[in-house]
This record gives C-alpha cells, structure tokens and sequence, in this order.
C-alpha cells in the first residue's frame, strides 16, 4: 500500500497535471470512496423502488376502474416526458418546502426527507414510469389462452398470476428492463444538482480543490461508472440466461 | 463554477405558515356524528371557502402568498420562454444536428470492412452510450480550452456550445447504435441478391440497404430527440443560461421567497412537457406504422 | 345444490343461447350427455361447437337456458368455478401447456396449488399420468422441445391429474401435423375405454365413428341432427348433414 502510495506521489512530481490525489491522501480517498458507496446505495435503493413502483403500476393499470388507468397513465406520461433532473428540482426544492422537520438534538431543525431521501423518491418515480410500462407490456404478452389454461385448471385470479402471468412477464420483460435499470444508474448522477454526495459531486469538489487531479479524477468517474454498469449489466444477462426456458426463444 | 454553484445550493427553510388550520368548535349537546348528519349538505363548500380567499386575504395582510407567486410568475414568463426555453431547443437543435452526423459516420464505420475503423468506432460508441450524461458534459466543459487561437485572432468557446458539445456526444453514440440496427435488421439475403447483381459494397450500402432502414431509424432518432431535450436542463449546471438558470435568477430578482419554487418549477416540467409529449405521441404512431412487417 | 344420482345425465344442455355482442352462435341448443358416455360434436367452422364445449367449462357464460353438470348450475350466479373446474377437464386446440414449467411440473401444478394434496403423492400420480400417455421419458422436458403430439398429451395428463368425472376435448388434434395425430387419438381411445366422459369437438370423423356412443352435428348455431355413430354417417336425413358430409368423407 505505502508502495502504490509513494508511486502516485512521485508521479505528481514529474507530470504535475496527473495528480492522482486520492491514491496517496487519506482525506481524499475517504471522499472517492464515500462518493462510490453513496452512488451504489443510491443506485440500489431507486432499483428497488423503481421495480415495486413498476409493479404496483401495472398492477393499476390492469384495473377495471377507469379513473385509476387514467391515473397511472397521467404519472407514466408526465414522469417520461419531462427532464428527471427538473423532476428532482421540483421535488426537493417545491415539494420539500412542505415536509415536516424534527430536531434530533433540540437546536437544529432538519426536515425528516433528506436530499438523498428525496433523489431516491424522485429518481425511483422517474425510472418507475419506464417499469410500468414494460411491466404492463410483459403482462400483455402471455397468450391468453395460457391464462384460461389455468383457470380451466381452477386457479384462481391471483394464483394464475401468480405462478403463470408473473413468471412468463417477467422474462418478457427482462431485457427492456435491464436497458432502464441501466439509464437509473447512469441518471442517479443528476441527485448532484441537489448536493447528494455522490461519486461525481465528490469528484467535482475534489478537482475544485486540487486543480491538478482534474484528469485523474475525471478518468476515475469514467471508469467507475463504466464499472457500475458492466456489473450491472452482467448480472442482469447473467439472470436472463438463468431465467431462459429451454426450447423458447425467451 | 459550476461547483460554486451546486455548493451554493441549500434548503430553504420557510418559517411562513403555508396552510391555516381552519377549527371549527365541537359541539357540546350532541354525539359528534349525530351533529355531523344534521350539517346541511353545503357546508362542504364553505368549509373549502376558506382556503379560495386565504390568498387574497393574506395578501390584503401584506403577506407573501401563493397568489403572488403565480403573479410574479406571470410576469417572468415571457423572459423565461424566449430566452430560456427557447434556447434549451436550440441548444437542443444543434447538438442533434452533430450528434446525427457523427453518429450516422460512427454507425457505419461499425460496419466497416476495415478492422481498426470497426473496432474504434465500436469503443467511442460504447464509450459514450454508457457513461451518464452529466459526467460527459463536465468532462467537455472542464477538459475543453476557453478559447482558440485561429490566426492569431482569439476566439472564445462560449459555454452553451461546448454544453452542445458535451450532449452531442451520448447522441452521437445512441445514434450510431441505431444506424447499426437498422442496417443489421436488413436480411442478409438482400446483401446476397445484390451482390449476386455485381453490385459493389458501397452500391449495395447507398442504394438498397440503407434506403430500406432509414424509415426504421426514424422513430428510434426522434425518441433520441426528446430524451436529450430533457437533458437540456442539465446545461445549468455547468452555467449555461438556459430556463432553469433563469427560473433561478427569477426566483432570485423576486426575494427567494419559497411560494416561488412550486410556479417556477412546474412551469419548466409544463413546458418540457408540452414539447415532448406531442414527440413521443408521433414516435409511437411513427413506431407502428414503420414496424417491420414480415 | 341439486342432488344428483348417476341415472341423471352428468351433462344436462337446455335451451341453450350464447351471442358474442350482436352475433348469435349458440341460437338454443340442447343436449344431454350420460356418465361413461362419449360423444362427438361435429359440424362446420364457426357452427358454435367450440363455443358450446367451453360453456360447460363456464370460460364462457350463457344469456339464455341452462347448463347442469353433475348437478352443478352453471348459471348460477354464486356459481363456484373452482369445484366445477374439479370435475371438469379441458384440453385445447393450442395445448396452452405453461412454458416456464417442465412437462411433469404442468402435470402436478394444479392438484399442489389449487387442491393442495401432498406433494409425494402427486408426484406418483404425474408419473403414472405420464406413463399412461406413453411420455415417462419425457417428464423434465420443457413444453419448447416437445412436439406438438407430445405437448397435447402432456396436456391431457394435466387434466387428467384433476381426478375430473368429464373431459372436454376442444379440437385438439386441429393444429398437430398429421403424423402426430395419431398418438393423440389413441391416448384419447385409452382414457374412453377406461370409462371416462368425453365430450369431443372434432374434425376426425374416422375418429369419431370408432369412439364415440353418440354424435351431434351443429350447424349455424343449433344441433340439426344426432345420433349413434352408425346411423348417423349411413342414414343421416338432413341435407346440411349430408351435405357436409359428402365433403368430408
């Protein structure tokens, strides 16, 4: 460790435009990786939001009541067809004017949604409405026939979903989910407008400070956000092929 | 700068009382229910009657309210349209504009016979396809000089086009995907059948395969242009005059009062609102009408 | 509930009148079908036949007359669909097999989920439901790498896991290729030599003159003529039967 530390160190000796100072200063190192594990968090928290919002949505959107497809319909078009980095503006600035605050020491006042709080409820909207859609397109395609299969067979509603809808539905939907869980990621940068210390908002005060690791921070974001993706990416191919139906091109 | 800007963000706390409870006394001679059922059927409305005159009455008490804010929006819009929006589209225009161009040239060297150019234009486009948008746009802004010096005359990069720049890039990538696509859905037969015809490579590119997937690539190429619309905003960050900077300095000029937020920032969702939706209405129509029929 | 005695038809059609929005396809049919009894319902497409065999299954419901199986009233409105569907198989033109699930997993699927029986149990009855329609090699297949003639066969083992007293047949031999169609049919020969109900709807005369007790022929939505098999295809009267069948044979 001192090695590689040491190594870095005369490095931004004799080429002072690459100063890697995260590999060899404490303080910094301590910023790349929180900014890293905010951003994982970040990512993780809205995937899983944004996938139970998905399904809750065309749960909804299924439903015989007209006015809870409009509903849904209203959030899946606005959601989609406005900027998320603007989304996420209007709700930590004009929505979060409105939360309530709690003092956790007696002198401070803090809101009880903190801005993290908020990137996750409004990024997990944003990627949710995506969901919706590919969920409720997933549903759509299993042959109705395979549905009166099962009920000719006495399942019920929920077990026909269940164990027949839900299991076909979900491999439809995989690889178009995969691209959306995909653009998540990559948007959760955007939680920088409102101060989230993710990796870029680290990165960017670390490049304010040191000039001189503008490039070696910059390649750093590249590279780890290259990383994220391949991870996240790989997992998800790795789970289509588990999920694959030998003798179906699903 | 752009730094400055994001550390200069902070909650703004309000110790303005947004909503009055409005109290209305128990009574005292009868169960609470029973006092309820006997309420003729109007007073619904009149409990809401509070809340439609609150503003107006609290402005009359010198207050700030939500009825000011929307008037001071009203003032600001005619600023914040012509000289905000309109240039988030114009911004938005010209990086789609090089995002098709460099992306078309970058699709079909995907598909170059010649190895190096394949490979490269293969890496620049997952490059840029997979790394976020904001990053992308620092990384122009910052790594990108000031000014160039063209004989001896000293030219200075504004910000708004290096942001062009930095969003046409992800556009070139996502382009260059679907001019692959497209070519590649293209069944190999019809590269057979021309080549059986002495046709050359170029000749079989230009005249039979592309012409039959360029009604394909519209759809996908005009969902590109409402995703980097939307991407428009992030400009501010880095500094660019665009509607949210001046919704800002708006909010500013009108003494941060925190009324202000909910007008100002739904009048930016309504506006990108009302440009995309009529976008992604006509793709999906496009969508089904050029869909590949077998 | 209507008690029911095994001298009581176990499928007891009145009368019965089905339309799809403007379009009548059942215009008063009736029929009665006695326990042990196959019957074949035949007639042109769109002459109603399909639409009648998923009534009795109550996948579709009826505007006018009555349907008792087993003395069960399907026009009931408080009519539970789980105990009909206990006593009454169906399998489809499209074997509609669930993809995602191996052969013998369809088989055990609805006596584990819907009847709740024990797992071990229903395993050895899958496996002799296999065996009985000649698959026992076949049980970890999925439905994807299984031929057509296969898949429906798994099918009819699925339903037959059901324990059911009546099995519709719905065209089920209507999208195989020809070679396969025989193992199908002899499946289905097996489980009517066995004492089964079957109510089939069919384009296999040859089929239906060998198995069946009883043949219907519909045509624009009412039964023209019926009768035992012999009879039938020798002396039909009605000039739309022999009309069809001058076609057909």
């Amino acid at each position: 460790m001192y090695l590689i530390a040491e190594f870095f160190r005369q490095l931004v000796e004799d080429y002072p435009r690459w100063n890697f100072i995260w590999m060899y200063e404490p303080v910094q190192q301590e910023k790349v990786l929180s900014g890293i594990w905010m951003t994982i968090q970040l990512s993780v928290a809205c995937l899983f939001f944004s996938v139970i919002i998905g399904i809750i949505g065309a749960f909804l959107q299924g439903s015989r009541n007209a006015i809870v497809r409009m509903v849904v319909q209203g959030y899946i078009q606005f959601f989609r067809n406005t900027p998320p980095y603007v989304q996420l503006l209007f709700f930590y600035f004009a929505l979060g004017q409105f939360t309530p605050t709690y003092s956790p020491d007696g002198w401070l006042e803090v809101p009880i949604i903190s801005n993290v709080g908020w990137a996750i409820i409004s990024l997990s909207f944003f990627a949710g409405a995506f969901n919706v859609e590919i969920f409720r397109a997933g549903i759509e395609a299993v042959p109705e026939s395979t549905r009166e299969a099962a009920s000719s067979l006495g399942f019920s509603r929920a077990q026909t979903f269940r164990y027949i809808v839900f299991p076909l539905a979900v491999r439809v939907s995989l690889p178009a989910l995969n691209n959306n869980l995909v653009n998540l990621v990559k948007t959760t940068t955007q939680a920088f407008g409102i101060a989230v210390p993710e990796l870029l908002y680290q990165s960017v005060t670390i490049w304010n400070d040191y000039p001189s690791a503008l490039y070696p921070t910059m390649l750093l974001v590249f590279v780890v956000y290259i990383v994220l993706v391949g991870v996240l990416v790989m997992s998800m191919n790795g789970w289509e092929r588990q999920m694959r139906i030998p003798g179906y091109g699903l | 700068m752009a730094s400055r800007r994001a550390h200069s963000i902070h909650r703004i706390q309000t110790d303005l009382p947004v909503l009055k409870p409005f109290y209305v006394p128990p009574p005292a001679y009868a169960s609470a229910s029973h006092w309820l059922a006997n309420l003729p059927p109007y007073t619904g409305i009149l409990l809401f009657l509070p809340l439609l005159i609150w503003p107006f009455a609290s402005h009359a008490a010198g207050e700030f309210t939500m009825f000011n804010a929307f008037e001071a929006l009203f003032n600001w819009i005619p600023f914040l349209f012509t000289s905000g929006f309109l240039f988030n589209v114009l911004i938005s225009l010209f990086s789609m504009l090089f995002g098709t161009l460099a992306g078309a040239v970058l699709g079909l060297g995907q598909i170059s016979k010649i190895s190096p150019v394949r490979r490269t234009s293969w890496f620049l486009t997952q490059l840029f396809r997979n790394s976020p948008w904001l990053v992308i746009l620092f990384i122009v802004l910052l790594a990108l000089p000031f000014e160039f010096v063209i004989f001896g005359v000293i030219i200075a990069v504004p910000d708004w086009m290096k942001a062009v720049f930095g969003l046409s890039l992800p556009i070139m990538a996502n382009i260059s995907e679907i001019v692959r696509g497209a070519v590649l859905s293209v069944p190999t037969a019809q590269w057979e059948a021309a080549e059986s015809l002495a046709f050359s490579r170029q000749q079989i590119l230009w005249r039979i395969i592309l012409p039959q997937c360029f009604k394909r690539m519209i759809p996908p190429w005009m969902n590109w242009y409402a995703i980097l619309t939307m991407a428009t905003p992030l400009c501010s960050l880095l500094g660019v005059e665009e509607i949210i900077t001046l919704s800002r300095q708006a909010m500013e000029a009108e003494n941060n009062h925190p009324e202000l937020l909910v007008p100002f920032y739904s009048f930016a969702l309504g506006m990108f609102f009302l440009y995309c939706y009529p976008i992604a209405r006509l793709t999906i129509r496009l969508e089904r009408k050029y869909a590949v029929k077998l | 509930m209507v008690s029911w005695t095994e001298k009581d038809p176990i499928v007891s059609i009145k009368d019965v009148h089905k339309s799809f929005g403007a379009l009548e396809v059942l215009k008063g049919v009736s029929l009665d079908v006695m326990k042990g009894e196959v019957i074949c319902i035949i007639g042109p497409s769109g002459s109603g036949k399909s639409t009648l065999i998923r009534c009795i299954n109550a996948l579709n419901d009826i505007q006018g007359g009555s349907i008792h199986v087993r003395g069960i009233d399907l026009t009931d409105p408080h009519l539970n669909k789980l105990e009909l569907r206990k006593k009454v198989g169906m399998v489809f033109q499209q074997y509609n097999l669930f993809p995602h699930k191996t052969a013998i997993e369809n088989v055990m699927m609805a006596p584990l989920l819907v009847l709740k029986e024990d797992e071990n149990e229903v395993r050895a009855r899958a496996r002799d439901l296999m065996k009985k329609v000649r698959l026992e090699e076949k049980e970890n297949a999925y439905p994807g790498e299984l031929s057509g003639g296969q898949q429906q066969r798994v099918a009819i083992a699925r339903s037959l896991a059901m324990s059911p007293d009546i099995m519709l047949f719905d065209e089920v031999t209507a999208a195989l290729d020809p070679e396969t169609v025989k193992e199908v049919l002899v499946t289905i020969k097996d489980l009517a030599q066995d004492g089964m109900t079957c109510i089939l709807v069919t384009h296999e005369m040859g089929f239906a003159r060998e198995i069946a007790d009883h043949i219907y022929f519909t045509d624009n939505g009412v039964i023209v003529e019926h009768g035992p098999p012999e009879t039938f295809f020798t002396k039909a009267k009605d000039p739309r039967t022999k009309d069809f069948l001058s076609q057909i044979l």
